[in-house]
């Protein structure tokens, strides 16, 4: 699949929107349970309503995620995954869909392999846009500038901790999307989307043009759909879909099946 | 932020954006209070009365004349609760109360920084819950009681190796949902800013100490500093007294476990290679993908992946020299000052008094003023070293 035939965050968004929806962004992390098992789930995604993937490169130690993250991260750690077989994985995924890709990421692994080199594996792998967990603004002069020279978009988070006049500040950067931070917290599933999330997602709104992907404790259609209608463009589903994968790693088809018709009610409740 | 907490190119502060308004209002208090008169009477107050300052730079004479240099012992394990963290926790959780703070949170791996930061949470009557590996919970009971002697809580961590490292993910992640109400109570010069230049300054006390006392018995300034790094708060804390004076030569001893050729070591300078983690650029043990290594060495304040960023500064820009000593060595260490002086290091502190030895049988080295800082006692060891000696307590 040539770049040409990659759909753009913004023609993604502008195409959900003109049916009256909210963007559907599953996450899995690549490579868990295995490298195969994963790419089913990648496709399950695609054939149940996701709009855009968000893909996680497994890393050791990620201090924003909670113990379902984590674990995903260790088994696929453990069933042999690096950075080059992440973008492999992507590779993959380019085989059978044109949806936008985000990646999810630390740090360490950018700097590891190198900034340059990559950015421009992820463009050449089929890769929108990176987000890495533990860079704030403050130290991503190199990554923005590999961002605009390999045409992978850079994505910074807001949170309910950030200030109106951070938030501007972080708006200007960000490109393609803005990562919402619903919870104050790590990443992990949630009983209950708390109030402050709905009145976040509004002082976010207020403040730029870009789209809202919300993510962190977004478990429930009833998440989704509340999201959504407070102005969110988009809802990533990330815990909840792990813990479909935790729960059935002895039976790949039952974890296929639960994960397909969890993301049809999932997409459903984008559909306003 | 106001400053940018970078050593060179070392530091900064790679952390969740969650997490970058506590840093802020953190580096706000500290810069506001370091320099506040009576937050710094108040902290004198304790460092005196509770903890036990100044301590002593004593002469060791029979390792002197044994070695063939004048050693000189700055002895922190003279303080309350048996090391230097305590230095630190009473100057952050004043800091945390000055803020209005009503949680501290920390992360331990033997245990000595969890104790003094309960006995801190005691003192000045601030709740606290300590982040511990549960490897680390099952090998240190009797600190696990100390703490929560103290009235402290502590939250065992079963995730990755169950060891400090996991034990400060799962700080971080709490602190990731308690900012406004709990203050990270961060144990060494490692994290983002403004912890790395925090916990110098509140260890910064021994290197004052260290070079007053020194050029008040010799009249003048030592040869050598030397001191053991696993985060790198002690060894930062007495070489910051020395740091401006070239001609000092700063040694930093990190665990180097079985012995740096092996996958079985914690000396991250040594072996490590620049990466991020917990929130600063520094050197990690860390693999060709970026992938965190567990770190080993037999002393459990030395068994950490990561290294303060300025130590990283200091190795890069070569004011520091870094060398590793075995388990093996360390152990030597341990009896060489118990036999010689009557004082039992802590097995952190034994890597210090090893690599002294090494230094002091050096031919070039004869007659040198050795400094080496003591930053705690061995009773916590006892029965590590007891196994490791074959014998039965």
């Amino acid at each position: 699949m040539n770049t040409k035939e990659v759909e753009s965050y913004q023609e993604m968004f502008a195409r959900v929107k003109s049916k009256n929806e909210g963007a559907f962004i599953p996450f899995i992390v690549a490579g868990d349970p295995d490298f195969d098992t994963s790419l089913e789930i990648v496709k399950t995604f695609v054939e149940n309503g996701a709009d855009a993937l968000e893909i996680g490169f497994a890393f050791s130690d990620p201090v924003a995620d909670g113990p379902t993250v984590q674990d995903s991260d260790l088994r696929a750690l453990k069933s042999g995954m690096t950075t080059k077989r992440g973008f492999e994985f992507v590779k993959k995924i380019r085989e059978f869909t044109s949806i936008p890709i985000g990646l999810l990421v630390y740090y360490n692994l950018i700097y590891k392999m190198g900034v340059d080199q990559f950015y421009e594996a992820a463009f050449e792998s089929g890769v929108n846009a990176i987000l890495a967990a533990d860079l704030p603004p403050e130290e991503s002069d190199d990554a923005i500038r590999a961002s605009k020279e390999y045409g992978v978009q850079q994505i910074f988070m807001a949170a309910q901790t950030t200030s109106n006049e951070r938030l501007e500040k972080i708006s200007k950067l960000c490109d393609g999307f803005l990562y919402v931070v619903a919870v104050m917290g790590v990443t992990g599933a949630r009983g209950n989307l708390q109030t402050s999330s709905v009145d976040l997602i509004k002082r976010v709104r207020s403040h730029t043009d870009l789209p809202l992907s919300v993510g962190f404790g977004i478990s429930k259609p009833e998440h989704v759909a509340s999201v959504i209608s407070a102005g969110a463009d988009g809802a990533i589903v990330a815990s909840a879909i792990l813990d479909l994968v935790t729960e059935n790693l002895e039976n790949k088809k039952k974890m296929l099946d639960e994960i397909g018709s969890f993301c049809c009610d999932l997409k459903e409740a984008t559909r306003k | 932020m106001i400053n940018d907490g970078k050593f060179g190119k070392y530091g900064g502060i790679f952390v969740p954006e969650l997490l970058i308004p506590a840093l802020e209002e953190l580096e706000k208090a500290f810069l506001k209070y370091k320099d506040d008169e009576k937050f710094n009477q108040e902290l004198d107050y304790y460092l005196k009365e509770f903890a036990g300052r100044p301590t002593a730079l004593y002469y060791a004479r029979n390792l002197s004349e044994k070695l063939g240099c004048k050693i000189y012992l700055k002895r922190e394990d003279m303080l309350h609760t048996g090391a230097h963290k305590i230095n630190n926790t009473i100057g952050q959780g004043l800091l945390a109360k000055y803020m209005g703070k009503t949680r501290l949170i920390a992360e331990t791996g033997a245990g000595q920084h969890g104790i003094a930061t309960a006995v801190v949470g005691s003192l000045l009557g601030i709740p606290v819950e300590v982040y511990m590996g549960s490897n680390d919970v099952e090998r240190q009971k009797l600190n696990v009681l100390r703490m929560e002697l103290s009235g402290a809580k502590v939250l065992p961590v079963d995730a990755g190796s169950r060891t400090l490292k996991d034990a400060i993910n799962d700080a971080f992640r709490d602190w990731t949902s308690s900012v406004e109400h709990t203050h990270y109570l961060i144990g060494t010069t490692m994290g983002p800013h403004p912890y790395p230049t925090m916990v110098k300054h509140f260890q910064s006390v021994i290197g004052r100490e260290a070079r007053a006392e020194i050029l008040e018995k010799e009249g003048e300034l030592p040869d050598a500093v030397i001191a053991c790094v696993g985060g790198g708060s002690n060894s930062i804390g007495i070489f910051s007294g020395f740091v401006d004076d070239e001609a000092v030569e700063l040694i930093g001893v990190e665990g180097g476990g079985d012995g740096i050729k092996t996958p079985r070591t914690g000396a991250t300078l040594c072996k490590g290679t620049e990466g991020v983690l917990h929130g600063s650029f520094s050197y990690v043990l860390q693999n060709n993908d970026g992938q965190i290594s567990e770190a080993y060495s037999v002393s459990a304040g030395l068994d950490y992946p990561g290294v303060g960023p300025e130590h990283a500064y200091l190795h890069s820009s070569g004011r520091a020299n870094y060398v590793a000593v075995t388990d093996k060595e360390a152990l030597r260490g341990f009896e060489l000052l118990s036999k010689y002086e009557g004082i039992i290091p802590a097995l952190e502190s034994s890597h210090a008094v090893a690599y002294m030895e090494k230094y002091a049988k050096m031919p070039e080295n004869k007659g040198k003023t050795i400094v080496v800082n003591l930053s705690g006692r061995g009773d916590k060891d006892m029965f590590l070293v007891a196994s490791e000696l074959g014998v039965d307590v």
